[in-house]
């Protein structure tokens, strides 16, 4: 670990810090339906839409109808996404004629781009067409991050309102996450990408003859448009194979910066906009905090073990100064790499700007537990405060058990129907990871598709269900999932980690707003002090963490032993 | 839930025009009008003829040039489309090597590539970049010390004085952006031009 190393996280997460007021304080007043600077432009874009599909703006709906909205939205989005890549062969914009898509890899990358997921298990520039790329994928990656954002919105109106039956109209927050948010961001975002160096053209490559006279095909398309909102809405579907670590993702330092900050900025604001709209600002900082602790651990774990490097290595005469350089690019170094690995893990972002499966044994294990710690650090944009705020609510029950008081949280009584609907939400993650991940480890053909034995054939499939279930998307990628079993049982465990959690949250939510807020009182609990923050941060490494710990110890853990010992497999 | 169905397939289709179409060609439009080099793959041109894109990398084996780092990419076997054969700096289909870090086949890997670098490095430390397959197979850089490591052999092959080849390495070797992020580094294909610039 360098001094320039830490100066460059340092300096990230300054970037980011100093947006979270304006980009939070922006959103509050965006969902609030106040006037902002891009009304004048994009009102009447907005009244349009409402008028087009029949929505009346101003009539807001209870939890059951939002989350039914919210959910016919994303089957119709799930149903054209599937027909757009089984019949991408008759649709123009693709210059390489690739055909349809297999059957169970559109049903599993359908699955993916509408739960934000973005787990890929296929190869973009082998694979998808232009026109799949745009129409198809960047549309999801747009309505997955607002559809996120609307509901952690309506989340967040049911602690704001007292005695409320209504938390808010889909249609509305999702159009406006859309168009006030994230369209903006990614115009923004793209064109600063193209600076940097990142192609935006619709050929699909170039024919070009090596300086050695050999043929190399460089593959290219309309990359940057896609990476803005990928960053942008913590989706982490890349454009090509390899993810950000593809030099034409991901060209240098400047694009890399932009990136991380990409993928942190919305998610690292709402924590402010839920205080804005609840009325007390010091709650999101306490959010933001606890999640901010957690990450930057993580993010020095991981830079510590992959500056250390692998001993077999300098048993070679390798100088390991420049750490673990297998599966990273030269331009990003251990330190880049490192950050990048625990921020999109910490983020449910998934873009890659190196191989995790090469990452040495306790640095793999970071991006494993910053997702199996739910994806709230700071989570993905929307899923990431939702996932908090439930998060909160167990911190303060299990305050109010050790102190025998009835727990509150922003004034809001926390009782047994919310309790037990946050428990079933939170158990949905060990409940896909282990399951699956036991039966995979036992199925024979299931275990063929793992690129490594020993301990790490396990973190493979661990990390497989986990990054499902997390809607996360990044990858062990030395496994093979492009087969039917893990097509299947990894669309499945996309499908429940993102709506079997929504739906019990959401109950939450209406039950929330309906109950009166009442005032603080000398015997509240508060929940914007450091104590708080410690305590939420225990609850979410026991919570998150300790269920999976048997897991951890018979994959990275005993591997990093055995790499200590000299053992190869 | 039938109320649901004419907003949820209209804003999808109104969706899909404004962030799947329009959004991709105008900033496809702008990015073509303002930047067409960055835009069309940061081509370098050699005459008429396109030798590379700056940012992808390219597979060196003769001496005379400075060699790149190993790459994992693949292409179909011509024989048998089932099945993938090595093809090193394959820029249609970028990979790793995804060997995890106890993986026999990785330290065997770099135990051959690192006895055989030896020989030139004369007794002493490997870079590590010189042994270790990049992420995405197509990486345009290697470090300072690996491009030190190859000056001799390649002087040596082109008949250059070996400071001349030096001097080369130093004015291609990039910093870090405002002096802190990224880290050093040297542009293989944009080295290796200028050598044939240099002497041919």
């Amino acid at each position: 670990m360098t001094a320039i190393g830490w100066l460059q996280i340092g300096i990230l997460f300054a970037l980011v810090l100093v947006c979270v007021k304006p980009l939070g304080g922006y959103m509050a007043r965006v969902f609030q339906g106040e006037r902002t600077p891009l009304t004048i432009v994009l009102g009447p874009i907005e009244r349009g839409f409402y008028r087009l599909a029949g929505v009346d703006p101003a009539k807001e709906q209870g939890w059951f109808a939002y989350t039914v909205a919210m959910i016919v939205f994303n089957a119709a989005g799930f149903l054209l996404l599937y027909l757009i890549l089984r019949l991408q062969g008759f649709f123009p914009l693709n210059p390489q004629g690739f055909s349809a898509v297999a059957p169970d890899l559109a049903f599993n990358t359908a699955i993916s781009f509408v739960t934000n997921t973005n787990w890929q298990a296929y190869g973009g520039e082998t694979t998808m067409s232009h026109f799949a790329q745009m129409t198809g994928l960047t549309v999801q990656n747009f309505l997955s991050a607002a559809t996120g954002i609307a509901l952690a919105i309506a989340f967040v109106r049911a602690f704001a309102r007292s005695g409320a039956a209504y938390v808010g109209n889909f249609w509305v927050d999702m159009t406006r996450a859309t168009l006030y948010v994230l369209l903006p961001f990614s115009v923004i975002v793209a064109l600063a990408f193209v600076a940097s160096g990142l192609p935006q053209t619709l050929l699909a490559s170039v024919d070009v003859k090596t300086l050695e006279g050999a043929a190399q095909t460089i593959a290219i398309g309309p990359v940057a448009s896609q990476e803005a909102i990928k960053q942008l809405g913590t989706n982490g579907g890349g454009f090509f194979n390899v993810n950000s670590a593809h030099p034409f993702e991901n060209p240098n330092a400047i694009s890399n910066l932009i990136s991380i900050w990409a993928m942190l900025a919305i998610s690292a604001s709402l924590p402010y906009t839920f205080g804005k709209m609840a009325g007390d600002t010091r709650q999101g900082w306490a959010l933001l905090l606890a999640m901010l602790v957690i990450l930057v651990a993580g993010v020095g774990i991981a830079y510590w073990a992959e500056a250390g490097g692998n001993p077999a290595f300098a048993a070679f005469g390798i100088d390991p100064s420049s750490g673990n350089l297998e599966g990273k690019e030269v331009r990003f170094g251990v330190v880049m790499s490192a950050l990048y690995a625990a921020v999109t893990t910490g983020l449910s972002c998934g873009a890659v700007n190196a191989m995790h499966d090469s990452f040495t044994p306790l640095a793999g294990m970071i991006p494993l537990i910053m997702i199996k710690l739910g994806e709230v650090l700071p989570g993905g944009v929307g899923s990431g405060l939702y996932g908090m705020l439930i998060f909160a609510i167990l911190a303060v029950f299990i305050a109010g058990l050790m102190v025998g008081r009835t727990p509150e949280y922003l004034g809001k009584k926390i009782e047994a129907r919310e309790m037990k609907l946050a428990m079933f939400a939170v158990l949905i993650l060990p409940l896909c990871i282990l399951g699956f991940s036991a039966a995979a480890a036992n199925l024979p053909f299931a275990l063929e598709s793992l690129a490594n034995n020993g301990p790490h054939g396990l973190s493979e499939i661990l990390y497989a269900y986990s990054s499902a279930t997390g809607n996360n998307g990044s990858a062990f990628a030395g496994l093979s999932a492009n087969t039917k079993w893990y097509n299947t049982t990894l669309g499945i465990s996309m499908l429940l980690g993102r709506f079997a959690y929504i739906v019990p949250m959401m109950a939450i939510a209406g039950s929330l707003a309906a109950k009166k807020r009442s005032p603080a009182s000398a015997g509240t609990f508060p929940t914007h002090t450091p104590l708080f923050v410690g305590l939420l941060i225990g609850v979410i490494l026991i919570v998150g963490g300790l269920q999976f710990f048997p897991a951890l110890a018979l994959g990275p853990i005993v591997e990093h032993l055995l790499m200590l010992a000299g053992k190869t497999f | 839930m039938f109320v649901h169905l004419r907003p949820a397939f209209v804003l999808l289709i109104l969706m899909t025009v404004l962030t799947g179409i329009c959004y991709p060609l105008a900033v496809t439009g702008v990015a073509q009008a303002v930047m067409p080099a960055q835009a069309n793959g940061s081509l370098i041109l050699r005459g008429d003829q396109i030798v590379g894109s700056e940012l992808i990398g390219q597979n060196f084996t003769s001496d005379r040039y400075f060699r790149a780092r190993l790459s994992a990419t693949v292409a179909p076997d011509p024989k048998d489309d089932t099945k993938t054969i090595d093809a090193p700096y394959n820029a249609a289909n970028s990979s790793g090597s995804n060997f995890g870090p106890l993986s026999k086949k990785l330290i065997d890997r770099i135990k051959a590539d690192a006895e055989q670098l030896a020989k030139e490095s004369g007794g002493k430390r490997l870079p590590a970049d010189a042994v270790t397959a990049s992420a995405s197979g197509l990486d345009p850089h290697i470090s300072p010390a690996y491009a030190a490591l190859q000056v001799a052999r390649v002087a040596g092959a082109r008949g250059l004085p070996i400071e001349r080849v030096a001097q080369l390495v130093a004015e291609h070797t990039e910093g870090r952006f405002l002096g802190v992020f990224g880290e050093l580094r040297v542009n293989v294909l944009k080295l290796n031009l200028a050598l044939d610039r240099s002497k041919p």
